[in-house]
């Protein structure tokens, strides 16, 4: 029983940090209707430029804030430079660019800064906080950085011009034109908020699982996981899609005898889609309407 | 769509294809055999995501299960190469038809999560401790390469070469057939517009588990040529990165064009060498640059090359 | 075990045996070379992932290449430059085939030098001893590259993963006969022959073992394997991990306040890659084993052999991470390819490589004190020492005897 409990915790702690990306891949997502491969590096990219900031001596909240900055500019860059020309190809040709980034940046990480790990600092401490540091202080931190930040989207898409407009652009771009939404530039601003918030995502998740170029691909095969169950519309069901990724994962892992070690993950992924079967749209998505 | 219905050009291709490995390294021949492979696998791919609008990102998973089927078949019960292929074949179309079944439910992303989940649990799967006695676990498994048959005088390179070719031009042909077939039309008007090809009559559940089944076929028996030519099957030769690697094939080559699989495979095989040749330690930048900038320049592949190609050409004659 | 007479002893040997070499070399004049060899140069094959989930090893190729420049800036072996070709198989077992292929056949190198992985090199094994190519020095510790009989063309280099699993049991066979052993290791061949020398070191006490958690290289963490093995009532936790992992297991192990007896595997004992990342407290006591002085620990600031090393570094890769490991492996695997080379003479055959390659006795100096390689034409294990460490909160301290973990028996 304990140990359930300690497993429900654990996963918790680890299904945040899917949630945290999750929620960026869901960002780009409502803006452009892709699924973005590249979402994990560009975040190792950016988590790398605050750690290059830290080491040249800034201090945390700064190089923090600069950071988020220099992604935001770099994801609106991505967008006109990379993506805009080909934004009228298909489907798979985005796909294939968003792969052509991930191996760039992943390649470039490494050539710079090497693939050794390391270490990244917390804001938070490291103290243990709940049931004998199942939970940390970092982890909590993040806890409330992901609730921070999921507020923060559902006012900005609810409440601000800015936000509708980007709504309005994804959702029926002509009719967004014709009111007078530059529909382009929505799609940029929305690289731009989804590259920051990966940024944010990068540095909280660097401190748990250590600072090197492919700390993002296993992250990211979780975070779609989670994105995808909580269903793609909707930032709050993508961070709840997360956090069960994370428990269901641990408890298949130690409740399940023989296989769940070594299959926990496919186990988790078996469930999902199980439940994606079931109901298509996802969690929390709502179904998505044809015209025909 | 520009085909290759000029039978002058299909000749001549083949032709050299026939002459090719005669005068090249035999190392050069091996690489072309392994493009033909790939070749097949992005057909497969083809069929599913250019004709008929399905999305994967699990094709490493079919491509695993014919290499292993095919590994295991000649390792545990002394099957000639050659007959692993139907088998392997089999064994895929069975298993992408149930694959098919369930997630015909899913569509976009939400199909892509599923295949995606088939391409991160077929290596777990591969090496899982109870299974270790069939499928050698980590290990993989060793495979003995054939020799040319009825005395002939090749290398084991040549024959295994010729014995791909010979594979690769009949199911092409397949391929071909099907799409032009009642069942192609069906599979495109399910691509293009599944409630009008509802209402047409269409079985959309048949068909679009039927062509999961032959898309899972074709790339099995591309596993299975896979494993005799390299002669080594192991979980880390199938991870995710393979089913990403004829995405990129097939996007390259052109989707919806079957020829642009022979574009893809190449693609595949030697563009991670040329970046390589450019710079050791950003080899994979220099990729994702190669990748991108294709994209750039062809944004419809291989496909839309040929058909600005033949333009000029007819424009010319 | 090894007294430092018998070093001296042997360093006299291979000095005399070189002088002997070169009197002898002008009399017989008669040179030998297969494909690869020429008066000018020797061409080494080398596969690596400089692409690929295992780009962090590639590290390993580059110094190599730095160091045959070094060698070739030096005059070359016996006259000959070494012209090393160095191929990215991104990890994947079909590309090392391809590459493994175009280095004999089409670039016609002499021998294929540490191409790096267990699936890269099992892909290749056959075809290399169907060819007759040397696939010398093999980086990989699993426990099937030296096969004399079998696969008379394959040689490992490092201690492998099963005599490393055997020597931790038999530590703790000796010190805790009552322990209760909870493993995390890695999902694969490497995590998997570890796992086996250790059970069959302990042999009927297997039972000692009575909990184990596997990760994948793609899981993000390894908390709740962490979390598994704590609540299993181990107390002594064994931490076969690569170093990212190995690092994120000290450190939660410290943080749920479990406190197990700690080995973790020789590959993640890098003071600076991995103990540094995990937090020098939270690692203080930990145990391990080690074959090569790790240049991160001061205590070998004044070390000749810490210095050449440094030396080397400073001229020929002063772009290479110092904290890196894989820095001093790949300095002492060139070194001993230097040596084989150096033996040959003139006689530049593949046969002669692999007979040299068998008969090997060398003392390197980046090696820790009593660790040698020694190699015989039926044992392909080059390195099969290691000796335990314990980390005290700042650096290594060894302890006990140098121990040879014997495999196959």
């Amino acid at each position: 029983m304990e140990l359930l409990l300690q497993q429900i915790l654990a996963g918790i702690a680890t299904g945040t940090i899917y949630a945290c990306i999750a929620l960026a891949i869901v960002m780009t997502y409502q803006t452009i209707g892709h699924l973005n491969f590249a979402q994990g590096e560009m975040a190792m990219f950016s988590t790398f430029l605050a750690w290059q900031l830290i080491q040249w001596g800034l201090p945390y909240w700064t190089a923090f804030a600069l950071t988020v900055a220099l992604s935001f500019a770099g994801g609106v860059l991505i967008e006109r430079i990379v993506l805009r020309p080909i934004h009228n190809a298909p489907v798979l040709s985005h796909v294939a660019v968003f792969i052509g980034l991930l191996a760039i940046l992943n390649s470039l990480a490494g050539f710079i800064w090497d693939f050794n790990v390391k270490p990244f600092p917390t804001p938070f401490g490291t103290a243990p906080l709940i049931a004998n540091g199942f939970i940390d202080a970092h982890q909590a931190g993040m806890i409330a950085v992901t609730i921070l930040l999921l507020a923060f989207l559902y006012g900005f898409f609810r409440f601000t011009r800015v936000g509708l407009a980007m709504r309005a652009s994804a959702n029926d771009p002509v009719s967004a034109r014709l009111v007078g939404i530059r529909v382009g530039w929505m799609a940029a601003l929305g690289w731009g908020m989804a590259a920051a918030i990966g940024a944010v995502a990068g540095m909280m998740i660097a401190p748990i699982v250590f600072l090197e170029p492919n700390m993002m691909l296993g992250v990211l095969l979780y975070g779609f996981a989670g994105a995808v169950l909580g269903g793609l519309g909707s930032p709050a069901g993508a961070v709840i899609g997360g956090l069960i990724v994370g428990v269901v994962e641990n408890l298949a892992g130690t409740f399940i005898p023989v296989v769940g070690g070594e299959l926990k993950f496919t186990i988790a992924l078996a469930i999902i889609v199980a439940v994606l079967v079931m109901k298509p749209q996802g969690l929390f998505g709502r179904p998505v309407l044809h015209r025909v | 769509m520009p085909r290759l219905n000029n039978p002058r050009v299909t000749l001549a291709i083949i032709a050299v294809a026939l002459v090719l490995p005669l005068v090249i390294q035999n190392f050069l021949t091996f690489q072309l055999t392994l493009v033909l492979v790939y070749a097949i696998a992005i057909i497969g791919l083809n069929l599913l995501t250019g004709f008929n609008g399905q999305f994967s990102l699990g094709h490493s998973a079919f491509y695993a299960i014919g290499a292993y089927v095919a590994a295991m078949l000649m390792d545990k019960a002394d099957f000639p190469y050659a007959m692993t292929l139907p088998v392997a074949g089999i064994a895929c179309f069975v298993f992408g038809f149930l694959f098919g079944l369930p997630a015909l439910r899913l569509e976009g992303v939400y199909l892509a999560l599923a295949t995606f989940a088939l391409a991160v649990a077929t290596p777990q799967i591969l090496k899982l401790s109870p299974l270790e006695h069939w499928t050698g676990g980590v290990q993989g498994i060793v495979v003995n390469k054939p020799e040319a048959p009825f005395g002939l005088p090749l290398t084991e390179d040549q024959w295994l070469y010729y014995f791909t070719l010979l594979i690769t031009i009949v199911m092409t042909v397949l391929a071909h057939n099907l799409v032009a077939s009642r069942t192609g039309r069906a599979m495109m008007a399910i691509r293009d517009n599944p409630i009008a090809a509802r209402s047409m009559g269409i079985n959309i559940a048949l068909y679009k588990s039927l062509t999961f089944g032959v898309s899972a076929l074709y790339t099995g028996v591309a596993g299975a040529l896979g494993a005799i030519v390299v002669q080594f099957v192991a979980p880390d030769s199938f991870t995710f990165f393979l089913s990403i690697s004829l995405l990129v094939g097939l996007v390259v080559g052109g989707v919806g064009w079957i020829p642009g699989a022979f574009f893809g495979g190449a693609f595949v095989l030697f563009v991670p060498n040329l970046a390589e040749s450019f710079s050791k330690g950003l080899s994979g930048a220099v990729y994702g640059v190669m990748i991108i900038v294709l994209i750039y320049v062809l944004p419809t592949g291989a496909a839309g090359l040929t058909r600005a190609a033949s333009r000029w050409w007819r424009a010319k004659a | 075990m090894r007294v430092p007479s018998d070093r001296w002893r042997v360093a006299a040997l291979a000095s005399f045996a070189s002088i002997a070499i070169a009197i002898t070399t002008p009399a017989l004049a008669q040179k030998k070379y297969d494909t690869g060899a020429t008066d000018a140069e020797i061409k080494v094959g080398n596969i690596m992932p400089y692409s690929g989930p295992a780009s962090a090893y590639a590290v390993i190729g580059k110094t190599e290449a730095a160091f045959f420049n070094k060698v070739n800036a030096e005059g070359g072996i016996n006259g000959r430059k070494i012209n090393f070709v160095s191929y990215d198989d991104g990890y994947s077992p079909p590309k090392a085939v391809e590459q493994a292929r175009k280095l004999v056949e089409s670039d016609g190198v002499l021998l294929i030098f540490q191409s790096l992985g267990t699936p890269s090199n099992s892909a290749i094994l056959k075809y290399m001893n169907a060819k007759k190519v040397p696939q010398l020095f093999v980086a990989t510790g699993a426990t099937k590259f030296g096969d004399p009989k079998d696969f008379p063309w394959t040689m490992g280099w490092q201690p492998n993963y099963q005599s490393e699993g055997r020597i931790y049991a038999k530590y703790l066979i000796d010190n805790h006969p009552n322990g209760k052993i909870g493993i995390l290791y890695q999902n694969d061949d490497y995590g998997k022959d570890v796992m086996k020398g250790l059970k069959d070191g302990l042999g009927d006490k297997t039972s000692m073992i009575i909990a184990e958690a596997p990760y994948e290289t793609s899981d993000p963490t390894v908390d709740s394997q962490i979390v598994k093995l704590k609540a299993s009532g181990a107390d002594i936790f064994l931490n076969v991990a690569t170093p990212k992992f190995a690092a994120q297991a000290i450190k939660k192990v410290a943080e749920v306040g479990w406190k197990p007896i700690q080995i973790v595997n020789n590959v993640s004992n890098s003071l600076g890659g991995v103990l540094a990342p995990a937090g020098f407290d939270n690692a203080t006591g930990v145990l391990s084993t080690a074959y090569y002085k790790d240049a991160t620990d001061p205590s070998w600031k004044d070390d000749p052999g810490f210095k050449a090393w440094s030396a080397f570094m400073d001229k020929y890769y002063p772009d290479g991470n110092r904290t890196d490991g894989n820095t001093v492996y790949g300095y002492l695997t060139a070194q001993t390819l230097v040596q084989v080379l150096k033996q040959c003479g003139d006689d530049l055959t593949r046969e002669n490589v692999m007979k040299q390659a068998a008969n090997l006795k060398l003392d390197l100096d980046m090696l820790l004190p009593g660790i040698s390689i020694h190699t015989t034409p039926t044992s392909y294990y080059p390195l099969q020492q290691l000796q335990m460490e314990k980390f005290d909160g700042t650096r290594w301290q060894r302890f006990g005897p140098v121990i040879s973990g014997e495999v196959g028996g």
